[in-house]
Order: C-alpha cells, then structure tokens, then sequence
C-alpha cells in the first residue's frame, strides 16, 4: 500500500449534501473498517491463535479415539470445552468467522485494487513532474547519443519499460507485475478456500478393512465402511459403484524390522468395464474413476476354526489389529454366537456362546510368555487365546466392538473363562466339552481409505497460481522515469548538443534502482553496450 | 561413515564456538574504545559490494574517518578471524551432513536430528552468502555462531538418533521436495531473526534506550540496514516456505488420502505461514511501526521453532518425526 498516490481522486463535493443516512453511514464505515489492512492483520492473527487449542487438544476429524480418551481423562472439562467446539476446532463457529470476515476483506480489498490496476494498466505513464532534481534520482546527460524523445523511447521500450512520449518529454513506467501479482496472489487465496468448501460439501469418504480373499470383496455402498462421511450435497446413492478384492498383499521388512515396501494388488470390477488387476502403495494411491483409493495400513487376520460339541464347524476371519508396536504385535476376537446350537431341536443356547480373544504374533517367541511378537513378518506365526463360553451379551442391543469382547459380560459372570493356550498353525486345542479350535493359518488384511475430493484440483491450480502471483508480488517493483530533451539555446531539438535530464522514481522499496537507473542513463546517453548495438542496429 | 559423521558434528561445534569467542573479543575490543562501528568493515567492502543491493547504506559507514587506533585494528582481526572461523565450521558442518547422508544412503532429512543438522546449515550458508555481498554486517556473526552452537549442541544432546533407513510413507519424490524445501525456508528464517533481534537492540539503541539488552547494540550495524536485511531474507524464503507447504499437502494427498487435515504440523505450518504473512502485511503498511513488524518477524520464528520441537515433544501426529 505504499501507492495510493494513483487513484483518481474524488473531486470535493461542492454543495452540502443531504444529511447521510446514519444506519448507511454505519455500515459504509464498517465496510471501511472491515476492509482496511490494519482490520486484515488483525484477524490474520486471530486467526493464528484460533488455530493453536487446534493442535493442543485431540480433534475429531484426526483422531477421534483420542478425543474420547480425553473425555476420560478430563471428565468435568471436556464437556464444557466440547461445547465452545474446542475438539472440533476448525469447523467450529468461532474459527469459521474469523476467516469468513478475512475472507470478506480479503475480497472487499481485492476488488478495488483491480479495478485501479486496471485502469493503471490502460493509462500511459503519468507526464514528468516539473523538476526533476528533488526526485530520488536525478541526471543531466552531458553528450547525449539518443537526443531525440523518440530514440530515448526505443532505448526505454527495449528495456521493456512501459513509455509514452509526450512532445520532448518521454515517461516511462516498469514494475506492473507487483500489483498484477499481489492480485494474483489474493485472488488465489479466496479460490483456495474455495476448492476447500467444494471438497466439503460435495466430497465423501469412508475407512475400511480389506481382508484378502473373494469372500471378503468389498463393494463401495455406504453400509460396506466403517466409518463413513459424507459432504452434506452427497447422498449415499451418489457413491460410484466399484467392487475390490484383495488378492495379495507383499510387505518388505528390513533387518531391524522396519518396513521398506508396502504393495497391495486387487481385482477392480468397475461397471462398463472389464475385471482387472491393480496394485497400490503408499505413496501411490490406485485412483479409480473418481474417487481414490489409499492404502493406510495392513496386518493379518487368523483363521480360526471352531468345531462344536455337536461337531458343526465355523470359521472366523476377524481382522486382528495391530497393538501399535513395531513388530506387528496383533490382538483381536474371533466370536462364534450360533456355536453349540443343538442340531436336533435347532434351539440356540444363550450361555454356550463361545469366543476367544488374545494376540496374534506373526513372530512369536520361542518360549513364553508369548506377549508380543519379535518381528513384523510371518516368521513363526502363532494365536495366544483365552476362551470364553456363556452369553456374549450381543442381543442386549448395546453396540460392541467387532474387536473387542463385552467386558461387562465377564465382570457379571455371565461370560467365563475356560483357558488359554499357544497355538501355530495347523494346531488343535480341544476344550473341556470337546469342542476344538484349531488354528488354520492367516490371511493379510489392509486398512483403506476410499475418497473422492472435488475440489482438490482447483486447491492445486490455485496453489500454484497463489505461489506466482506472491513471487510476483514480492520480487517485482514498480518504478519510474522521466526523460526530458530540452533544445539547445535556439537551435532545434535534433541538432547539436540539445540537454538531456533524467529523473527516476523508485515506487516501491528498491534498493537496486540507483544502479538501473546509472545503467538507463548510460545507455541513453551511448555508454552502454547495448545502446551502442542499438545504434549500430540503427545505422 | 556414521561415527564420521558424527564427529565432524563436534568438530564443527567447537569451531563455531571459537568462532562465536573471537566474535565477542571483536565486540569486547570494539567496546572498549569509542571506534566508529564500521571502521572493520569498510575494509572488507572490497571483497564484494554490489549485487543484491543494500549498499545504501554504506555512505553513512564510510563518512567515518579512518581510525589509526590499535585496538580498532585488533577488534577487525579478531572480526575477520570469526568470520573465517565460520567459513571453517559450515565446510565441517557441511562434511557432517554429507556422510550422514552417504551413510544412510539417503538424503539426510529422516529424522528430528537431520532435520536440524541440515537446516543449521542452510541458516550459516546463507549467512556467508549475505557477508560476502554485504560485509558490514559481520558482527550479527556473534548471535549467528551463538544460536549455531545452542541449536547443534540441542541436537547433538537430545535429539540424536542413529541412522535408519525410511519407512515407506517416507519414500516419496514429494516427501525430499518438501523436506528439502522445508528445512531450506527454516534455514533462511533462522538466520532472518538474527537480524530481527539486531534490529529490536539497535533500533532502541538508537533511540536512545541505554539499559541492559540494548547496550549490546551499540556495536551493530545501523538499525534500518539490518531492518532491510530482515526483510529481504523474509521475503526471499517465505515463498519458499509457501512452497514447501504446497509440496507437503501434495505428498500428504498421495500418502495419507489428504492434503490437509489440520494434523499438529499442519497446523503449526499455518500458524506459521499465517504469521509471516502478518509480517510482510505490516511491513507493507506504512501505519504499522517497523519495530511492531520485526516483532511478528520473530513470532513467526517462534512459532517455526515450535513446530520442530514443540510439536514432535508435545503432540503426536502422523508425521513420523513426531516422538523424535
Ligand atoms: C487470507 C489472508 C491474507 C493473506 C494470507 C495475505 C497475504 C499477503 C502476502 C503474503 C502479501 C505479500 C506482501 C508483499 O507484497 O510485501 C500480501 C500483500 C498485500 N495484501 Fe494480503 N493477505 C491476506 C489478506 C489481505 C486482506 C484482507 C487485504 C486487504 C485489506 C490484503 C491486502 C494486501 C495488500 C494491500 C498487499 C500489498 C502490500 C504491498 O503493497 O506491498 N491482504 N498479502
């Protein structure tokens, strides 16, 4: 804002006007307010400091375990910070106000400033002041090569300075680019934003398990998600249909047990198109139609088969999840409701449900206790599983964890344990009532995100039109100079040694100008290299 | 090549701890006597003025009589020893990063202490490119080799780790284009607080404040020279910054399904961004005092400093350095 010097100004009202509607006084003013740089900086850093609780407490939107442990942890607090929306700090009111009125300004500042770019760029360089001498550069050219306005002009335009000449006088303007590019700049931002509420409002996305295998094909419908959310302008029959199965999953493991590559290989079976096969990776998401799909996790799920009393077998696929250390340590259930039903009278018994839970060590140990795995990949693979017969509590209506058993079914008794055992692949464990489990093998599982952003694409444009409009802003610079020929006493202007003044204008913070200017001087008057070629050029 | 490494780290410590005394003899030498501030430094000026500008300056220095003094004299060799001294160390320093990433076979950006040894290291590189054009600047060295020696002996005290190979969210394109951007625009906003906080001291000084913190302005450079300087470095890495920022989303878009989602980084990247942003507005506004101004500068520093250690001690998040 260092040049407001070139908006035309207002020409001062002449007859009193008629007394100004106060509430329209009130709201211009605001807007005044609203838009002005100082009101700007302001809510730049409320907005910095509305974005810290953001990092400090748990947010839902990145981890919503978290914030129910925190709920735990701070039973009397979170309630009453979860109201002011501290865990959900930058969809919350107060945050988006405070960019929303940025916003406002930002766009009530943008506007005027490009309708007097605009009209900058069509004007011609305004005529040279006066005297040249109280400008910030100043040079009299003793032996001027170009005497002529219109040789000067060709001198200046060659340097690609903006000129007009104005009879022996000849202005000249560079620098455009700093306003073109602040414009550029901010615009960019408010299409930034705007790429952000098309992705909201009209993007969705759900996280899933993928269990390798045909029967485990996952189709992409909004019950088929675990966790599901969908922009307020998406319906749930809007998602694309596609099918994926997972048929391999490969992982790399160094030596220290550290993963080097993740790739996943499924069949897509899209509609209008035949089945194929795809891989993806970290990295490098498999991007379908329109949405994509990424790959955020894997381990393995045990199969785990389960022959009861009556000799009925069942087998549990359940993913076990990894417990969070680095050698893949697993834990999980595998739960069998509509175990021991008795063949002959079909009736079910409520409390010889069976289920176990435990850990699965794609490494275990050689000797126990078999708690945690010692290496990521199958090298030793075994199931450490307790077991629990009675009433798994699933009809009480209460929702439980596909990956965790009902404690409270335990604590009541209405659940009890019947033992714990090690068991590797292929091994048999027969409990007290001669039903057995027997531990078949495993497969890889990986944990997905699907989702499509429709936004994402103008959020990269504008990024990238946001970093050139900025380098724009902050590396060009607007300046000026004058050049006036003034005819030698009494000759005429193209004869002999007319005089030649020059004044230069640096318009915005430019501590190299002295030195162009030097140069433009040298070359108008015929020192420079590139005036002499331009001469020879003329001749 | 590791325990190379590492030893060049401590080898380049303690020069720019001899670096950093010579700095203060030069600074005690000077104090003693009533020497013209720029005396040392018009001597250099031969070495390379011109370029990116800034010599305006210059004319308000070089007004001062040359000073037959012997201390004067003194204080300049023990300047010029400093200054090479530092030249010395950022060659070390440079070799510690260099076989830190030959002995990864990486480039050297994988953790919290690579992270920090690089990123010095662009602070004192750039450094030596701004003494180069613009001598008279030398004695922000003393803070330079001061805030050199706290950040590497953090590093080396705490934050050290042996090397390990990446984990495969790691291995992106993206991710050496962001990181390396990243530790660039840290690098070059390190080294511009240094200016920043010169500037705050000087520019009290020079109005006549005599207590405690301003008085060890009394030896540096002119106040609006090292306001410009802090300016020019800010505005030289913030798109850089910008960039990098762009870069991060980009590779958290392939890697993690988003390019944004408000992670304790991200956030910090945008507190950060948001502040400097504050910076150059004020700066640009002719209402906003420059002291306000360098002020933000230095918030926004802070808040940079925040994201590299405050965030990966304090919070978790998905970015891997977390947890150191
Ligand atoms: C979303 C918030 C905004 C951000 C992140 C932002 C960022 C920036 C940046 C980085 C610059 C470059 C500084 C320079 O050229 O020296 C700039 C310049 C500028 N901004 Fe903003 N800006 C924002 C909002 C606004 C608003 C609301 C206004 C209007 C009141 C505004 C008016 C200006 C002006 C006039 C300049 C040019 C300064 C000059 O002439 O050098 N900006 N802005």
């Amino acid at each position: 804002m260092t040049t407001v010097d070139d908006r035309p100004s207002t020409p001062p009202a002449q007859t009193p006007r008629r007394r100004v509607n106060p509430v329209l006084a009130l709201l211009r003013n605001s807007w005044r307010q609203l838009t002005s740089m100082r009101t700007a900086l302001i809510l730049l850093f409320l907005l910095a400091i509305a974005a810290i609780p953001g990092s400090v407490l748990p947010q839902r939107g990145v981890n919503p375990e978290r914030v129910n442990q925190w709920f735990v942890d701070h039973p009397d607090l979170a309630p009453r910070l979860n109201q002011i929306g501290a865990f959900e700090v930058f969809g919350s009111v107060w945050f988006s106000a405070i960019y929303l009125l940025l916003f406002t300004s930002l766009i009530g500042c943008i506007l005027p400033r490009a309708r007097d770019h605009v009209r900058a760029l069509r004007m011609r360089p305004p005529a040279a002041p006066r005297r040249f001498d109280r400008l910030p550069q100043h040079a009299v050219l003793e032996t001027p090569a170009a005497a002529d306005p219109e040789a000067i002009a060709a001198v200046l335009r060659r340097r690609r300075w903006r000129v007009t000449v104005r009879g022996n006088e000849v202005s000249a303007e560079k620098g455009y680019l700093k306003e073109t590019g602040n414009l550029l700049f901010h615009v960019s931002l408010v299409a930034v934003l705007l790429g952000v509420a098309l992705g909201s409002w009209y993007g969705w996305h759900g996280n899933r398990i993928l269990v390798a295998g045909e029967d485990n094909a996952f189709c992409n419908t909004r019950q088929q998600y675990a966790e599901a959310s969908l922009g307020p302008r998406v319906d749930s029959s809007d998602l694309p249909p596609f099918c994926l199965t997972l048929e391999k999953f490969e992982a790399d493991y160094l030596p220290s047990g550290l993963a080097s590559r993740y790739w996943a290989t499924v069949t897509v079976d899209e509609p209008g198109g035949a089945e194929r096969t795809a891989g993806f990776s970290v990295n490098s998401p498999l991007r379908l139609g329109s949405a994509n799909v990424y790959l955020l996790g894997n381990g393995y799920a045990p199969l785990l088969k389960y022959t009861d009393k009556y000799g009925r077998s069942q087998t549990s696929e359940a993913p076990f999840l990894r417990t969070g250390d680095s050698n893949a340590t697993e834990e999980g259930v595998a739960i069998f409701p509509d175990a021991n039903v008795d063949p002959k009278t079909g009736a079910r018994a409520p409390d010889q449900q069976i289920a176990f839970d435990g850990l699965y060590l794609p490494t275990a140990p050689e000797s126990a206790p078999y708690v945690s795995s010692q290496y990521p990949a199958e090298r030793n693979p075994a199931v450490n599983l307790t077991a629990y017969r009675g009433n798994l509590g699933l009809d009480a209506g209460i929702p439980g964890s596909v990956y965790a058993l009902d404690r409270r079914q335990i604590d009541d008794g209405k659940l009890k344990e019947i033992g714990t055992k090690l068991l590797r692949p292929g091994e048999k464990w027969t409990l007290d009532d001669g039903s057995t489990l027997e531990f078949v093998g495993t497969k890889p599982y990986i944990t997905i995100s699907v989702r499509e952003a429709p936004g994402q694409t103008l959020l990269l444009v504008a990024s990238g039109t946001l970093l050139l409009g900025l380098m724009g802003s902050l590396f060009a610079r607007r300046r000026r100079v004058w050049f006036r020929v003034s005819p030698p006493e009494g000759g005429s202007p193209t004869s002999g040694s007319s005089l030649v003044e020059a004044g230069g204008l640096p318009r915005t913070e430019h501590p190299g100008f002295a030195d162009e200017f030097a140069q433009l001087v040298a070359a108008v008057s015929g020192d420079a290299p590139d005036a002499r070629r331009a001469r020879e050029g003329d001749d | 090549m590791s325990a190379l490494s590492d030893q060049l780290v401590a080898f380049a410590i303690l020069a720019y701890l001899i670096a950093m005394i010579s700095h203060a003899v030069e600074f005690a030498l000077g104090n003693a006597r009533k020497v013209p501030a720029a005396a040392p430094a018009r001597e250099l000026v031969g070495a390379g003025v011109g370029g990116a500008g800034g010599t305006i300056d210059e004319p308000a220095v070089a007004a001062t009589p040359p000073h037959p003094d012997r201390t004067g004299a003194r204080a300049v060799l023990a300047g010029r020893i400093a200054a090479w001294l530092t030249v010395l160390a950022a060659a070390v320093h440079l070799g510690a990063v260099v076989t830190r990433g030959l002995a990864a076979d990486r480039m050297p950006w994988g953790n919290m202490y690579e992270f920090v040894l690089t990123g010095t290291w662009i602070g004192v590189a750039a450094w030596l490119v701004v003494l180069w054009k613009q001598p008279w600047l030398r004695r922000l060295g003393l803070f330079l080799t001061l805030v050199m020696v706290l950040l590497l002996a953090f590093a080396e005290l705490k934050l050290y780790v042996p090397i390990e190979p990446l984990m495969p969210a790691l291995q992106s394109w993206w991710f050496i284009i962001h990181v390396s951007t990243i530790i660039f625009a840290s690098g070059i906003f390190l080294l511009g607080v240094v200016p920043a906080a010169a500037y705050l001291m000087r520019s009290g000084w020079e109005q006549g404040r005599r207590s405690f913190p301003y008085t060890l302005a009394r030896r540096l450079p002119e106040a609006a020279g090292l306001e410009r300087l802090t300016f020019m470095l800010h505005a030289f890495s913030f798109p850089i910054f910008t960039f990098a920022v762009i870069a991060g989303a980009i590779w958290a878009e392939a890697a993690w399904g988003r390019p944004w989602a408000w992670d304790p980084k991200e956030t910090w990247a945008f507190i950060s961004w948001v502040v400097y942003a504050g910076y150059l507005h004020a700066r640009a506004t002719p209402s906003v005092k420059r002291n306000v101004a360098t002020w933000i500068a230095v918030v926004g520093f802070l808040t940079v400093m925040m994201n590299l250690f405050g965030v990966n001690f304090f919070f978790t998040g998905l970015h891997s350095y977390a947890g150191v």
